[in-house]
C-alpha cells in the first residue's frame, strides 16, 4: 500500500465519502445545514401524545417522515433509510453495498399501544399484576407476528440489510449517548483490520414516547423551561437545566482512502482517530474529576496522531444538563489547557435538542460539514454565560473560520465514551 | 495450527446456568460418562417450561447490597458471570488490567415492573383516554431507578462499576446475532492488534413474563414437560425452552496472555457470522460457508456444540446439515440442556467449548439422539442459528497438552 494511503501507524487512512442526516430541522445535509449555521432551533411543543400534567412537554422529535406504523422501529427504520439513500446517493455508489453495516438503535420496548391492544382481547383480569398472563393467553389464542418482530432489536439491521445489500452479520449496537460515535468507530476499525474496504455506519433514533419522556424526567435529566421550546436548550449558559429530547438520524459511508480515490469518488473529510473510555462511577453521573472524559479524548489525538494543538474546532456533546457542559468543560480544559479559551466549542444541541442513539453520529456530518464550508455552526440561546465555563461557544450567530481538525464529543449513560477526529485533508 | 503471538485465546470462563455455578460444576458435566440431566421448573410459569438459574450467592461476585439493588435478575446475573470470567482469569481486582480492558456485551433489554404495567392496562380497560392515562399512571408509578434496569447498555455500565472494567465498554443487541457478532468482534480486534484483552459475553434472564411473551407472540415455546431438544413434538408448542444463563469470556492475545502466564483453555481460529433469507436452502448454503474453516478437523476429537433454538424447522434443518457436513463428529446441542438464552447463546456454546478443550473432555451425550465421544476433544465448533434470523459459527482448538 501506498504511504499517501496509510496513516502514522501504518493503518488504512479512512475516508468519508457519503452522508446523510435528518433532525428535528428537516431531511437531508442541505436543508438541515442552512437551518443550523443559520441558528434555527428545531424544538417544538411535543404534539405525538397529549403532555398535560408532564413538566417537560417540548422535544426535537421527527414528526414529517412518513411511516407505515406509528412505533419506534418503524420510525427509526424510515430515518435510516432515509439518510442512507442520502449518503450513498452522495457516494455514488449503487447496487449492493458490499461492506458491513454498523447501526447505532434505540433500546426498544413493545409500545403501549400494543398492550392495550393485548389487553382488549385478553380475559379478563382474575388478580392485580396478572395483565402478562391474560397477555400470554391472547398469544396462545391468536400469535401476532407483527408484534414479535416489533420488539427485536435486530429488526432494523435487518431491512436495512437486505435494503441495502451489505454483507454479513450487520451490527445494532448501543453505548447510549455515544452510540453513534461508536458504530463509526467500529466502521473505522473493520476497515484498519483489513476486512473490508468500505462500512456504512448508521444511527437512529426515533424513540420519544411519553415513557420515554417520564422515564428520563424522572432522572431530572430534561429540560423544563417549555416555553418558549426553541429556547429550553442553552448549553455552557448559567441557566441551563437539561437536556431537550430529540430525534434524527445519519448515515457515513466509510471507505479506505485508496479504495476512495481508486474509483475516483469525492472525498469529504477523514476519519481520523477514535477513542474511548468508560466511567466506574456512577450509572448516571459522570466522574467528578473528568478522568475518563479526559482519558476519551486522549486516546482520539493519540489514534489520530496529532496533538492537541492540531484541533481547529470542537463540535461538544454540550447536552445543556447542568452536569455534562461542566464536566465537558472540565476535560477539554485538562487536555487542551490555557488554549482552549481560543478553540471555538459549539454544541449542535442547542437547535437540534440531544438525538441521543443518533447524536454522534449525526454530530459527525456536522463537523465534517463544519470543514467543508468553512462555517461554525453557533451554539444558541447562549445569553447567560457559565461564568465558571470560559469557551469560545460561537455564539448565538455562526463565523467564516476555515478549519482543519475537528473533535467531536460524545458522553453516555452507563459511562460509555467516545470521542472522534476527523480532519479535512489526507495529509 | 501454527501459534501466533495475536492469536485469540480464551483465558476466563464465568458461566452460570441451570447446572450451577462458574466453571467447576459445568467441567464436570461436560467431563462426566454419565449424560447429565435437564434441570427445568415447569409450575412458576406453566404452561411454559423454563430452565431456571441455580442458587446463586449474589454477594460472591457483586459485594456491594446497593450495586445489588440498583439492578434487576438480568443485569445481576450478567455482571456475575463477568465476574465469574474475571475471576477464572486471574485479574479480578487487577485494576491495571481491568482499567485497560475492553469489553463487548451482547444485551437485550431489561426487566418491565410487571405490576406497574398491569395496573396501567387494567386501569386503561375502563377509560377511553388512555395517553392521558399513561402519563398519569407513569408520572408516579414508575420507579426512576428501574429505567436503569432496564436499559441495555447499563449491563456493561453496571460490569464497569462493580468490576472496573474500563477499557472500552460496547453494548451489541439484536438477539443471538448480538452474542455472535460481540464474540466475532473481539476476536477480530484481537487478531488485528486493536486490542490486548477484552471482556465479552452476556446474560439472559428467561424467568421471566415480559421475555416469555415475546417468544410466544410467534407462539414459539414448548408446551408442558421437558422433552429432548432434537425430538420435541409439533404439537406440543413451537419447541423452544428458554434458560436463564449468563456467559462471559476473557480474550486475550497470546502474547499478553502468556506475558502473565495465563492458563489458555483454548484458542479461537475462526468465527464469523452472517444472515439473510432462509429460504430454498440459502441457510444450509451459507452455513457451509461458515463452517469451511472446521473442514479439516479429525472427526473423533471434534466435537460440535450446537446452540439450536429448538424450533422445529430449525432445528429439523441444522440437525440434517451437521449429520452431513460434520459427519461422525459428535454434537451437543446445550439449549436442550441449560435452555436457549437468545443473546447468550453463542457466549454459552462458546463457554462449554472452551472448557471441553481445557479439560480434553469426553463430552457425553446431552440428548438421545448424539452420539458418545470416543476421545477427548481437541477441536471444538460452535454453532447458533437465531430464532428469527443470523447465524454464527465458531471453530476452536485445544492448546498442546490439555490435560483431562
Amino acid at each position: 500500500m501506498s504511504k499517501a494511503y496509510t496513516d502514522h501507524l501504518g493503518r488504512p487512512i479512512v475516508a468519508v465519502t457519503g452522508m446523510g442526516v435528518i433532525t428535528s430541522l428537516g431531511q437531508g445535509l442541505e436543508d438541515n445545514w442552512a437551518a443550523l449555521s443559520g441558528g434555527v432551533s428545531g424544538i417544538h411543543k411535543i404534539t405525538r401524545f397529549p403532555t398535560e400534567g408532564l413538566s417537560t412537554r417540548i422535544s426535537g422529535t421527527v414528526d414529517f417522515i412518513e411511516i407505515s406504523a406509528e412505533n419506534a422501529v418503524e420510525r427509526s427504520y424510515a430515518m435510516a433509510r432515509e439518510t442512507t439513500l442520502e449518503a450513498l446517493a452522495q457516494a455514488g455508489l449503487s447496487g449492493d453495498f458490499n461492506g458491513p453495516l454498523f447501526l447505532a438503535a434505540p433500546p426498544i420496548e413493545p409500545e403501549w399501544s400494543a398492550r392495550f391492544e393485548l389487553a382488549d382481547r385478553a380475559p379478563a383480569s382474575e388478580r392485580p399484576g396478572d395483565a402478562y398472563n391474560r397477555f400470554l393467553a391472547a398469544m396462545r389464542q391468536k400469535a401476532d407476528p407483527a408484534f414479535h418482530e416489533a420488539v427485536l432489536f435486530g429488526s432494523i439491521s435487518e431491512r436495512l440489510a437486505d435494503r441495502f445489500g451489505t454483507r454479513g452479520l450487520p451490527v445494532t449496537l448501543s453505548t447510549a449517548c455515544a452510540s453513534g460515535a461508536t458504530a463509526i468507530q467500529l466502521g473505522v476499525e473493520a476497515i484498519r483490520q483489513g476486512r473490508t474496504d468500505r462500512a456504512l455506519t448508521v444511527a437512529t433514533d426515533g424513540s420519544v414516547s411519553a415513557e420515554a419522556l417520564i422515564r428520563f424526567s424522572l432522572l431530572s435529566a430534561l429540560s423544563t423551561q417549555n416555553d418558549p421550546p426553541e429556547k429550553a436548550s442553552k448549553p455552557f449558559t448559567k441557566d441551563r437545566d437539561g437536556f431537550v429530547i430529540a430525534e434524527g438520524a445519519a448515515t457515513l459511508v466509510l471507505e479506505s482512502l485508496e479504495a476512495a480515490i481508486a474509483r475516483g469518488a469525492r472525498v469529504y473529510g477523514i476519519l481520523k482517530g477514535c477513542g474511548e473510555k468508560a466511567d466506574l462511577f456512577h450509572r448516571t453521573r459522570s466522574s467528578p474529576d473528568g478522568g475518563p472524559a479526559i482519558a476519551t479524548i486522549r486516546a482520539a489525538l493519540a489514534d489520530a496522531g496529532i496533538d492537541e494543538t492540531g484541533i481547529g474546532y470542537i463540535n461538544a456533546h454540550g447536552t445543556s444538563t447542568p452536569e455534562n457542559d461542566k464536566m465537558e468543560y472540565l476535560s477539554m480544559s485538562a487536555v487542551f489547557g490555557e488554549r482552549l479559551p481560543s478553540i471555538p466549542v459549539s454544541s449542535n444541541k442547542s437547535m437540534i435538542g440531544h438525538t441521543l442513539t443518533a447524536a454522534g453520529a449525526v454530530e459527525a456530518v456536522f463537523s465534517i460539514q463544519t470543514m467543508l464550508t468553512g462555517t461554525l455552526p453557533p451554539t444558541i440561546n447562549y445569553q447567560n454565560p457559565d461564568p465558571a465555563i470560559v469557551l469560545d461557544v460561537v455564539p448565538n450567530a455562526k463565523r467564516s473560520q476555515q478549519v482543519t481538525a475537528v473533535l467531536s464529543n460524545s458522553f453516555g449513560f452507563g459511562g460509555q465514551n467516545a470521542s472522534l477526529v476527523m480532519t479535512a485533508e489526507p495529509a | 495450527m501454527n501459534k501466533s503471538a495475536n492469536d485469540a485465546v480464551i483465558t476466563g470462563v464465568g458461566i452460570v446456568t441451570s447446572q450451577g455455578v462458574g466453571a467447576e460444576p459445568h467441567v464436570a458435566l461436560l467431563s462426566a460418562v454419565e449424560p447429565p440431566k435437564a434441570r427445568v421448573e415447569t409450575e412458576r410459569f406453566a404452561p411454559y417450561p423454563v430452565h431456571p438459574l441455580p442458587e446463586i450467592d449474589w454477594s460472591a461476585q457483586i459485594a456491594k447490597r446497593g450495586d445489588q439493588r440498583q439492578m434487576e435478575n438480568w443485569q445481576r446475573l450478567g455482571v456475575f458471570a463477568a465476574g465469574l470470567a474475571l475471576d477464572d482469569a486471574g485479574l479480578k481486582d487487577n485494576l491495571e488490567a481491568c482499567g485497560s480492558m475492553d469489553m463487548i456485551v451482547a444485551a437485550g433489554g431489561g426487566e418491565r415492573d410487571i405490576n406497574v404495567d398491569s395496573l396501567i392496562v387494567d386501569e386503561g380497560l375502563k377509560r377511553n383516554d388512555r395517553e392521558q392515562l399513561l402519563n398519569e399512571k407513569l408520572t408516579t408509578e414508575l420507579r426512576p431507578t428501574l429505567f436503569l434496569a432496564q436499559l441495555s447498555n447499563l449491563l456493561a455500565g453496571n460490569i464497569s462499576i462493580v468490576h472496573k472494567v474500563t477499557g472500552s465498554s460496547r453494548t451489541f443487541m439484536g438477539e443471538e446475532a448480538a452474542g455472535i457478532s460481540a464474540i466475532e468482534t473481539a476476536f477480530a480486534r484481537i487478531k488485528a492488534g486493536q486490542s490486548t484483552h477484552t471482556l465479552v459475553g452476556g446474560a439472559f434472564s428467561a424467568e421471566r413474563l415480559d421475555i416469555i411473551l415475546l417468544i410466544e407472540a410467534i407462539q414459539g415455546h414448548a408446551l408442558g414437560e421437558w422433552h429432548p431438544i432434537w425430538s420435541r413434538n409439533p404439537e406440543k408448542g413451537g419447541g423452544m425452552i428458554l434458560g436463564s444463563v449468563g456467559a462471559f469470556l476473557v480474550l486475550e492475545s497470546r502474547e499478553y496472555a502468556e506475558a502473565r502466564g495465563a492458563r489458555i483453555y483454548a484458542t479461537i481460529d475462526a468465527i464469523e457470522g452472517d444472515r439473510g433469507s432462509r429460504k430454498d436452502g440459502r441457510l444450509e448454503a451459507r452455513l457451509r460457508d461458515l463452517a469451511r474453516p472446521a473442514a479439516e478437523l479429525e472427526p473423533q476429537s471434534t466435537v460440535v456444540f450446537s446452540g439450536t433454538s429448538g424450533f422445529h424447522d430449525l432445528a429439523r434443518r441444522e440437525k440434517v446439515f451437521l449429520d452431513r457436513e460434520f459427519a461422525g463428529r459428535p454434537v451437543r446441542a446445550y439449549g436442550g440442556l441449560v435452555g436457549h438464552g437468545i443473546e447468550a447463546q453463542f457466549p454459552v456454546g462458546m463457554a462449554f467449548a472452551a472448557l471441553s478443550l481445557g479439560h480434553a473432555a469426553k463430552v457425553p451425550p446431552f440428548d438421545p439422539a448424539e452420539a458418545p465421544m470416543t476421545a477427548p476433544a481437541k477441536a471444538a465448533i460452535v454453532t447458533t442459528i437465531g430464532h428469527s434470523r443470523g447465524e454464527g459459527v465458531a471453530v476452536l482448538s485445544a492448546e498442546e497438552g490439555a490435560q483431562a
